[in-house]
């Protein structure tokens, strides 16, 4: 039995110590209870939290998974990747909206099922995929379908689905310096306490650690600029709003080596806020430093195995208060789910999502180190940042420098997918070569590989000599491959839809810039264009760039002018005259007002 | 921020407009100063008397090398700062011409026409058409309220009057709902109409919209158009609001 709405959302707000803060949290616990927002519930959240209600509908219309109307007791997203469509997502999809009898998005009338897609939910490797109230299903196939249409129709609860279905594999295909590290737990921790915080901060110094996120900015001095900013209160933040779309590392890494994930945040505060000196005593015992998960909306389901973690980890005096015995090292970590925004992976987005608002990214400076959550300084780092810190903590600057380049140290997970024979996790020394990558996946007759996510790289074959590392490929996680026989226009309008789903809409260029970008990518695909839209495209794309509040805008043109590049054929082959005058299709033009008019002489 | 310069005389520090030198204070961002300075870089979601917010993107400008939205960044002493270059007024035109296809203005029969900020940037920009195609978003008018109407085909998501609202009247009627090109202002009020909301024709957010997009009723066309602010000067010279001159015409 459905409790009350107005009893439910009360016990909400308790669990959430009533803290407007907390909204986004507590919206996600309603959607789940009731697979919308009720009406009521926001009412109750307005009166109880003092945000006005329209404060409230407008976080709920940010975030994809929110919604004001019922989805229904089945709430299915197909994920939308290209590399999902290369595995037939979009017959699933199709198969799923047949089978069931509803439309794309909208519910069906009896409240059963809704049918709808997203964006990457991180298992390209395994595709296509989908959530079902929050639950990934991977590997669709039509027999699955099948199974699953009927078991919707029989209301038979998730818990009573076959168990296959929910099975997600690591696929870890190759192993280097960071998966194969056995480290006991707290080893970091321990090493910190024994050599204090400023040792520990110059081996991560030393050891030219960069930001596993895509940016490479310097960890090391993130972490100096957040302990130096003056302040009583610091946060350590994991982004673990695995976005990008293709990339599903840290979701192996959250699965595998979540203490290794928490002892690098662990540390981390023991050395911007706690400081620890060398006699393993606090010096600075008034500094307080609170620790967050970011955890993307889609790994809801990783939600309760890392509460486990944290526990177990409490329980044994890493976390929590005096951690392993040191007194006034107090550190723990809350766990805060995101809920379907690609935007608040960006960092200082993300910190406004954690402050329960929409997930706009903030103007910089001031810089999240500097002015974060609370506008306290707050690090920001990705989950396998961390990682390495830990184990550079464990074993030392020199262990970690013994593989990688000398701007890019150490390794990389790479999360292959696409055209190859053995998609999944791969770490790599940096400086390896992306025809190394592909062969060591079984790819062949490879087109192109797209680094780093629709915000990244298009690599055509005769780059493949080029490696990866922040001075040739950065790469953030993301490597899909495509062969000879995928045209690589579906690529780029899989991607430029995505940036018009994805588009925090705040900035005049990236708001409007990626539905005009759309347009033209379509008129092409359609062959519709002329040399007309292709200078268009890219006086477009260098507005974009230039004039967008934030990496999402000036990025979402990248894979067109990339392939624009690497592929002119591509294009050329799609106009339809290569005049430089815009193509007007006078009957075309004319249909809409002789249909309202019933005229054939307008 | 004062130091002595080469006379020995106090001075103040400065960034340079166009060559120009412009004092400034710190804190001050390079819009406050340049206002300031009774001088004016163009802008639609920018109003000195609300904090500044960066998202129209018209006031960019070029510092070292980068554009950055002059209302939100911080000026910098000694900086080389350009607000009209050819490269900067297309780049500005092309973010005019965005803002007109992704609403419906139409500017001949609007009530705020010659008093528009967005149609004057527009005539000061030299945009002679919207260029890109329209998107025509079907858009419903709120006409609820007894004082003032709000054309949603006209908003162009400034925000200027959610920060007055929630800053200045401390009412909090409007917010911003969903996202990307969907995104749209929403009245705070149960029925989300603004006769509901606490909204008032003398609030400040009543007066702030620099576009046609609320308007106050009861009132039309009392100064005829042709004989309106921008009608006469072109935006930017003989800014009243702001007491500026624009001495770099």
């Amino acid at each position: 039995m459905v409790m009350k709405i107005n009893q439910f959302t009360d016990e909400i707000i308790l669990l959430f110590n009533q803290r407007p803060d907390k909204l986004l949290q507590m919206l996600i616990k309603i959607q789940r209870q009731y697979s919308y927002i009720p009406q009521q519930a926001i009412t109750q959240l307005s009166r109880k939290l003092l945000l006005t209600e329209a404060n409230i509908l407008s976080v709920i219309g940010f975030y994809s998974f929110l919604h004001k109307k019922s989805r229904g007791s089945y709430d299915l997203r197909i994920s939308d990747n290209i590399t999902d469509q290369m595995l037939g997502s979009t017959a699933i999809t199709s198969m799923f909206s047949n089978k069931l009898s509803v439309q794309l998005a909208i519910p069906r009338k009896d409240g059963r099922v809704c049918v709808d897609s997203t964006s990457c939910i991180g298992m390209s490797d395994q595709g296509p995929a989908m959530l079902v109230n929050g639950m990934p299903v991977v590997s669709l196939n039509k027999k699955r379908v099948e199974s699953i249409c009927q078991l919707i129709e029989s209301n038979s609860p998730l818990n009573q689905w076959p168990k296959s279905f929910f099975h997600i594999k690591n696929n870890i295909q190759r192993k280097d310096i960071l998966l194969t590290d056995c480290s006991d737990n707290g080893a970091a921790i321990s090493a910190l306490i024994n050599q204090g915080s400023q040792n520990i901060h110059q081996q991560i110094e030393h050891s030219n650690l960069r930001g596993r996120g895509g940016a490479g900015f310097h960890t090391s001095l993130k972490w100096r600029s957040c302990k130096d900013a003056i302040a009583k209160r610091r946060y350590v933040v994991c982004n673990a709003d695995e976005g990008e779309p293709g990339t599903f590392k840290d979701r192996v890494l959250l699965t595998t080596q979540p203490d290794k994930v928490i002892e690098g945040m662990t540390l981390c505060a023991g050395i911007i806020g706690n400081e620890i000196d060398n006699n393993g005593r606090l010096e600075n015992s008034d500094q307080l430093t609170g620790g967050f998960i970011y955890l993307r909306g889609e790994y809801e389901y990783l939600y309760k195995s890392l509460q486990r973690v944290l526990q177990r980890r409490r329980d044994a005096g890493l976390l929590g208060k005096n951690i392993l015995g040191v007194k006034g090292f107090d550190f723990d970590i809350e766990i805060h789910l995101g809920a379907g925004a690609y935007i608040c992976g960006e960092e200082s987005a993300l910190i406004e999502s954690l402050e329960g608002k929409r997930g706009i990214p903030r103007n910089r400076p001031p810089f999240p180190a500097i002015k974060g959550y609370n506008n306290q300084p707050t690090v920001v780092n990705n989950v396998e940042t961390f990682v390495n810190a830990t184990l550079i903590a464990i074993h030392g600057a020199c262990w970690f420098k013994k593989i990688g380049t000398a701007q890019s140290r150490g390794s990389k997970l790479l999360s292959i997918s696409g055209d190859c024979d053995r998609p999944g996790v791969y770490e790599f020394p940096f400086g390896t070569s992306i025809r190394h990558i592909l062969d060591d996946c079984g790819a062949q007759n490879v087109q192109a590989v797209q680094v780093s996510g629709p915000a990244g790289f298009t690599i055509p074959a005769q780059d493949f000599d080029r490696y990866i590392g922040f001075e040739d490929v950065p790469a953030g996680g993301s490597f899909m491959i495509f062969n000879q026989q995928r045209n690589l226009l579906d690529m780029v309008k899989n991607f430029g839809e995505f940036f018009v789903n994805e588009s925090c809409g705040f900035c005049t260029p990236c708001r409007v810039g990626c539905s005009l970008l759309m347009q033209m990518i379509d008129r092409v695909h359609q062959k519709i264009s002329t040399n007309h839209e292709l200078c268009e495209i890219k006086k477009l794309s260098h507005l974009m760039i230039q004039t967008s509040h934030c990496g999402l805008g000036s990025s979402a043109s990248n894979s067109v002018m990339d392939t624009l590049k690497y592929f002119p054929k591509l294009y050329q082959q799609q106009l339809n005259h290569s005049d430089d005058e815009s193509l007007f299709d006078l009957q075309g033009e004319l249909l809409q007002a002789r249909q309202l008019t019933g005229d054939d002489n307008v | 921020m004062s130091e002595r310069n080469v006379d020995g005389k106090n001075c103040e520090a400065v960034f340079y407009l166009n060559g120009k030198p412009i004092p400034f204070q710190d804190g001050d961002t390079i819009m406050d100063a340049t206002l300031k300075a009774g001088k004016y870089i163009d802008h639609l979601c920018h109003h000195p008397k609300i904090k500044p917010l960066g998202s129209c993107r018209i006031c960019i400008v070029k510092l070292d090398g980068k554009f950055v939205s002059s209302c939100t960044h911080p000026a910098t002493k000694n900086s080389q700062i350009t607000s009209n270059t050819k490269e900067i007024i297309e780049q500005r035109k092309s973010l005019l011409q965005m803002l007109f296809v992704e609403g419906n203005h139409i500017c001949p029969a609007c009530e705020k026409s010659g008093n528009c900020q967005l149609q004057a940037l527009a005539y000061k920009n030299e945009m002679l058409t919207s260029h890109y195609n329209q998107f025509f978003p079907d858009r419903v008018i709120d006409a609820s309220h007894p004082d003032a109407i709000i054309d949603f085909n006209r908003c162009i998501l400034c925000e200027l009057c959610v920060r007055a609202s929630r800053d200045i009247d401390k009412k909090k009627v409007f917010s911003i709902d969903k996202r990307g090109i969907n995104a749209k202002l929403i009245i705070n009020s149960p029925s989300g109409k603004l006769k509901d909301s606490e909204f008032t024709i003398n609030d400040m957010a009543a007066q702030i919209c620099p576009v046609g997009a609320i308007l106050p009723k009861h009132k039309g066309y009392e100064i005829p158009i042709g004989k309106r602010r921008y009608d006469k000067h072109p935006i930017g010279e003989l800014e009243p609001d702001y007491q500026t001159r624009n001495e770099d015409k």
